[in-house]
């Protein structure tokens, strides 16, 4: 039987940007995508950061199937009734802005080019189980077929099975991920174009918190696409069980915001889907290789949240990246155990990855805080409220007035040191 | 919109083979039903008190195995080519 360099499990941006550098550089590489297509499993809000993919594909956003590229990011504070946003537009956005894509067409783009490089990819095959050899592994099983091969790499996901079986690591807890929902509503590209203020190919990325998760730590987004926008909720796992809500009620009152259904009304619903986002970072960091294994991408919980910065396609195209140069390098000694695949995470530490994970280390635990989408939100919307509008009484200075919107629901003290943590955290 | 309704829009290849199993007699002690809350797709629904499961619009996040804390839900991938095809993503 055949035995390939690297066995691939997963065609997302981990594990398709892995086998393209793999097979680019003259290796046997078999990628095993348990989709029908590659991103047949996949969903996310989403844009990504450049970067990575222009490193590989240099001018990719000429070719890849980009919805729209981001010239607009606003972020907002939600009550049920208000919101109060701060809106970011720029003509500066060049080459290093967001790059709004579904993944559907995406991940099968980005299989595409590792096909083109060499590798095999495969479709409709679920990997259910490891070949063992004296302990290291030697390949995976797909039912009662074996694929052997001197490395496998795991991109499987968030909901990775894989990677406890591997004994990579142990399963999550509903504190380490957040639940995403979703909606893709049709829209005519001009009445996109016009409600969200946009010229040509530009999109809008928008982010709120507050009632959006009736206040439960967590977010709704709003990303246009090209004819459709993406419309959903992220929400803490634990915060979802413990409130018995549900992030598809979350999503419907959501969509109700007075603020956000002027963006979607008259639009059709084509899809719902769900995801989930291993969020703690580096409390969650499995063992990132063992003989014969590594692990790469959301199946490995490299993703950054701070609220303010979102990572995850990105980050897994970086560790995809560092863990194909760790198995070209292994091939060349031909040594694949643990200590050769160590590499990977010298690399990753070298690399923006672990090391933006370490500098954000606090933010997963600041962003517990539940003042933030409760308390904060409707403070900011009350004192706007009480600047903007005017009942004939005599008004106090701003700071009286925020002393006075502040009483009862949180002490000068608290607001100080959730401050300060916040500056300490993100 | 109803979840079901929801569900409706999207593009299944049901698998006959439940990739899902359900102990019900851990589900009959359990108080917290955390799977009712935690699934996305309402396959878990709370009826006089009892939880009952349908796979069939499972959008394969995950949750229900990470939220049950009873150890009454085994979960396996849906076969290669099965469940969920999502056409956007």
């Amino acid at each position: 039987m055949e035995k390939f360099d690297a066995i691939v499990v997963g065609a997302g941006p981990a594990g398709s940007t892995a086998a393209y550098v793999m097979a680019k550089a003259g290796l046997q590489v078999l990628v095993l995508e348990r989709g029908k297509y590659p991103g047949a499993k996949n969903m996310w809000g989403g844009a990504f950061f450049g970067p990575v993919m222009e490193q590989l594909y240099p001018g990719f956003w000429k070719e890849a199937p980009i919805e729209r590229s981001v010239s607009r990011h606003a972020i907002s504070l939600l009550t049920e009734k208000d919101a109060l946003t701060v809106d970011f537009k720029s003509e500066r956005f060049e080459k290093n802005r967001g790059f709004i894509v579904l993944r559907a067409k995406f991940d099968q783009w980005l299989a595409k080019k590792a096909e083109q490089a060499g590798a095999i990819v495969a479709t409709s095959l679920e990997v259910d189980d490891f070949i063992f050899e004296n302990g290291a592994i030697a390949g995976v099983k797909v039912g009662s077929e074996k694929f052997p091969g001197n490395v496998v790499i795991l991109g499987d996901g968030a909901n990775s099975l894989l990677a406890a079986k591997a004994g990579l690591r142990k399963e999550y807890t509903i504190h380490d991920i957040k639940q995403g929902v979703k909606e893709v509503i049709k829209l005519p590209r001009e009445m996109i174009e016009n409600r969200f203020q946009l010229k040509g190919d530009n999109g809008a990325v928008m982010e709120c918190i507050g009632s959006c998760t009736r206040g439960l730590p967590g977010g709704g987004f709003l990303y246009t696409n090209r004819d459709s926008v993406s419309v959903g909720v992220v929400v803490q796992l634990s915060a979802v069980v413990e409130n018995r809500t549900k992030a598809s009620e979350l999503l419907e009152d959501f969509k109700r915001h007075p603020v956000i259904a002027e963006y979607i009304k008259d639009g059709e619903s084509v899809e719902y889907s769900a995801h989930l986002i291993p969020v703690t970072g580096l409390k969650i960091l499995p063992r990132l290789a063992k003989d014969g294994v590594l692990i790469a991408g959301d199946a490995a919980g490299l993703v950054l949240g701070t609220g303010l910065i979102l990572e995850g396609a990105n980050f897994a195209m970086a560790s995809g990246i560092a863990a194909a140069e760790t198995v070209i390098q292994a091939k060349a000694n031909n040594n694949f155990t643990r200590a050769a695949l160590a590499q990977y995470e010298q690399l990753l530490k070298k690399g923006f990855v672990l090391q933006e994970l370490n500098t954000f280390k606090k933010a997963p635990a600041f962003l517990e805080n539940k003042r933030i989408y409760t308390t904060y939100p409707e403070l900011a919307c009350n004192m706007a409220m009480n600047i903007f509008e005017n009942d004939g009484s005599i008004r106090g200075g701003s700071f009286k007035t925020l002393m006075a919107s502040m009483k009862g629901k949180v002490s000068f003290w608290q607001l100080i040191m959730d401050a300060y943590k916040a500056k300490e955290s993100l | 919109m109803k979840v079901e309704d929801k569900l409706a829009m999207n593009k299944f290849e049901i698998d006959r083979e439940v990739h899902i199993t359900v102990d019900e007699l851990k589900c009959r002690e359990c108080k917290l039903t955390a799977c009712v809350y935690a699934c996305p797709a309402d396959c878990y629904i709370l009826r006089n008190g009892h939880v009952t499961f349908s796979y069939e619009g499972c959008l394969e996040c995950g949750s229900c195995r990470f939220a049950c804390d009873q150890g009454a839900i085994r979960w396996v991938n849906p076969r290669g080519g099965f469940g969920i095809c999502y056409q956007y993503g």
